[in-house]
């Protein structure tokens, strides 16, 4: 049957060999085997992010704080072209598509609302995790995973130095914090877009569009907006870092890895930000 | 010092290693040699847990290391060093970076404490100026005296060494096993080499234990395996144009 959900006594989240397994015997047993598979992988996930807080509390270390400023700025600042593009035209977009359709009722100067709503609530976090999880997430995944499979990992095991508080708590901090402020820029900079647009495209005049934003948009619909980001980043660290963790036979594994980081973080996002939506608005 | 007792193990469905039984002894340079995938490295692993057995126990000292957790793991691992096959070195961090990082998070060391042994271990092992440079920036050699050198600035009792001259030229090689037995005999420290280059077998080892389909077929020292009468070793010895008629038997 080979080893079906891991070995007793080897670290949790860390294989260091391709997982054998007969074929399944059907249809069933193979889907009942991914499915506990996934089980298990999300449980590791969960009992590495465990750690990776438990590792907080040590974490305040010089190298821990450069480590922790260097993700930041690779996260943060690196990101900033590619957000900025995307929040602007996901802003103008709304703005294009709502503003037109309002305008049949004659209630296009109600788009500052539409769209400073849905950025805030939804787009703001939406599509900042997006953009972290295929840059900053694949990266993750990509780094950890080349070093477990030249060894390094077992390197740091070997001198005593925990993998997860080395590599994971910095990122997680990082992303943790990161995650809102890009967020609170995708917001302005995607409100901005639909100014444009509402001024440019549709008649609506700037300060009709910012009055009618900041009217009726509310502080609830900015914090749950950056609690979603707060956790979105906490789900690609996660989701990165395990898989980095989980990569084995060289160059190809640590493709399969990058590549299985950001279809999951991308699903996890998108599950995780419906839940919250209907834990607050429903 | 270190001994496997029946020690059994599967990895992708193969087994690697069938009920394999040995000891090493103190301050002895033993020697595990083989061909590509005989279990050699699987091996290593097992005595720093870095694996764990099917069935069997691995015991450094007194204390079963296949069966340590927590703590007590980390202390036994605490007596070992080990110089892994690429040398796994932190890309990221310089090579007096990488070697000092054992010092700075287990000790409390100064900064100028820390330099001076990084700086001391890095001559040991014949490299000087190389503190700045990035993993990268070094030869195949370089980076494995680098792995050494970090392998050994906290002092361990027992060094493990991972195909330590594999994918270096032959001077390059004679060099690591040069330093092999140096610190062997400076250090006094145990060393465990896995290696498929017999003439570094011959060289460097006290004794040779040869890996063939998942068992151990022979334990001697390099005079006696030059002269076995096995069919897999005799295979072996002439496949690297080692014969009994050659320099090692008059060594």
């Amino acid at each position: 049957m080979g080893p079906p959900l891991g070995r007793p006594g080897e670290t949790a989240i860390i294989h260091r060999e391709p997982e054998y397994f007969e074929p399944p015997i059907n249809f069933f047993a193979h889907i009942g085997r991914r499915i506990l598979l996934t089980l298990r992988n999300a449980g590791r996930s969960l009992v590495m992010l465990g750690e990776a807080f438990l590792c907080l509390r040590s974490a305040f270390t010089k190298r821990v704080r450069h480590e922790v400023l260097f993700q930041m700025f690779v996260t943060g600042i690196k990101s900033l072209g590619v957000i900025t593009v995307v929040a602007m035209f996901t802003g103008m977009i709304l703005a294009l598509q709502t503003g037109l359709e309002l305008r049949r009722f004659g209630q296009e100067v109600n788009i500052g609302t539409a769209v400073a709503v849905v950025m805030m609530r939804e787009m703001g976090p939406f599509m900042t995790g997006l953009i972290i999880a295929a840059s900053v997430g694949s990266a993750i995944a990509a780094q950890i995973g080349t070093m477990a499979v030249s060894e390094e990992i077992d390197a740091l095991e070997l001198m005593s130095i925990n993998p997860v508080k080395f590599l994971v708590t910095p990122r997680l901090i990082a992303l943790a914090v990161m995650m809102p402020i890009l967020t609170v820029y995708t917001n302005i900079l995607g409100i901005v877009g639909g100014a444009i647009v509402g001024a440019t495209q549709l008649g609506v005049s700037l300060t009709a569009y910012f009055d009618n934003a900041t009217r009726y948009a509310e502080n609830k619909d900015l914090y749950v907006g950056l609690f979603k980001a707060v956790l979105f980043g906490i789900i690609i660290t996660t989701v990165a870092c395990h898989q980095g963790f989980s990569t084995s036979e060289g160059a190809v594994g640590v493709g399969r890895s990058t590549r299985k980081t950001v279809i999951i973080s991308f699903l996890t996002i998108l599950v995780v930000g419906y839940m919250v939506t209907r834990l607050f608005y429903s | 010092m270190i001994r496997f007792e029946k020690v059994t193990r599967r990895l992708g469905g193969r087994l690697v290693l069938d009920a394999v039984d040995f000891e090493i002894e103190k301050g002895e340079t033993f020697v595990i040699v083989g061909s590509s995938g005989a279990g050699k490295s699987v091996t290593l692993k097992h005595m720093v847990r870095l694996l764990t057995p099917d069935a069997g126990r691995v015991w450094v000292g007194d204390d079963a290391v296949s069966e340590a957790r927590g703590a007590e793991l980390e202390r036994i691992r605490s007596r070992f060093g080990v110089l892994f096959q690429g040398a796994a070195l932190l890309q990221w961090l310089n090579v007096g970076d990488n070697v000092a990082l054992p010092l700075r998070e287990h000790t409390d060391l100064g900064e100028e404490e820390i330099d001076r042994l990084v700086e001391e271990r890095l001559r040991l092992v014949n490299l000087e100026d190389v503190a700045a440079k990035f993993p990268a920036d070094l030869s195949g050699g370089m980076r494995k005296r680098v792995g050494l050198a970090r392998a050994i600035v906290m002092k361990p009792e027992i060094i493990l060494y991972d195909e330590p001259t594999s994918g270096l030229d032959p001077v390059t090689s004679r060099t690591i096993d040069h330093l092999i037995d140096n610190l062997r005999r400076e250090l006094g420290v145990t060393s465990v080499v896995v290696t498929h280059d017999l003439h570094s077998a011959l060289a460097i080892g006290t004794r040779i234990a040869m890996l063939h389909e998942g068992k151990i077929i022979e334990v001697s020292t390099p005079e006696e395996f030059i002269r076995s009468k096995q069919e897999v070793v005799r295979g072996f010895l002439d496949a690297q144009y080692i014969t009994q008629r050659g320099t090692w038997e008059t060594a």
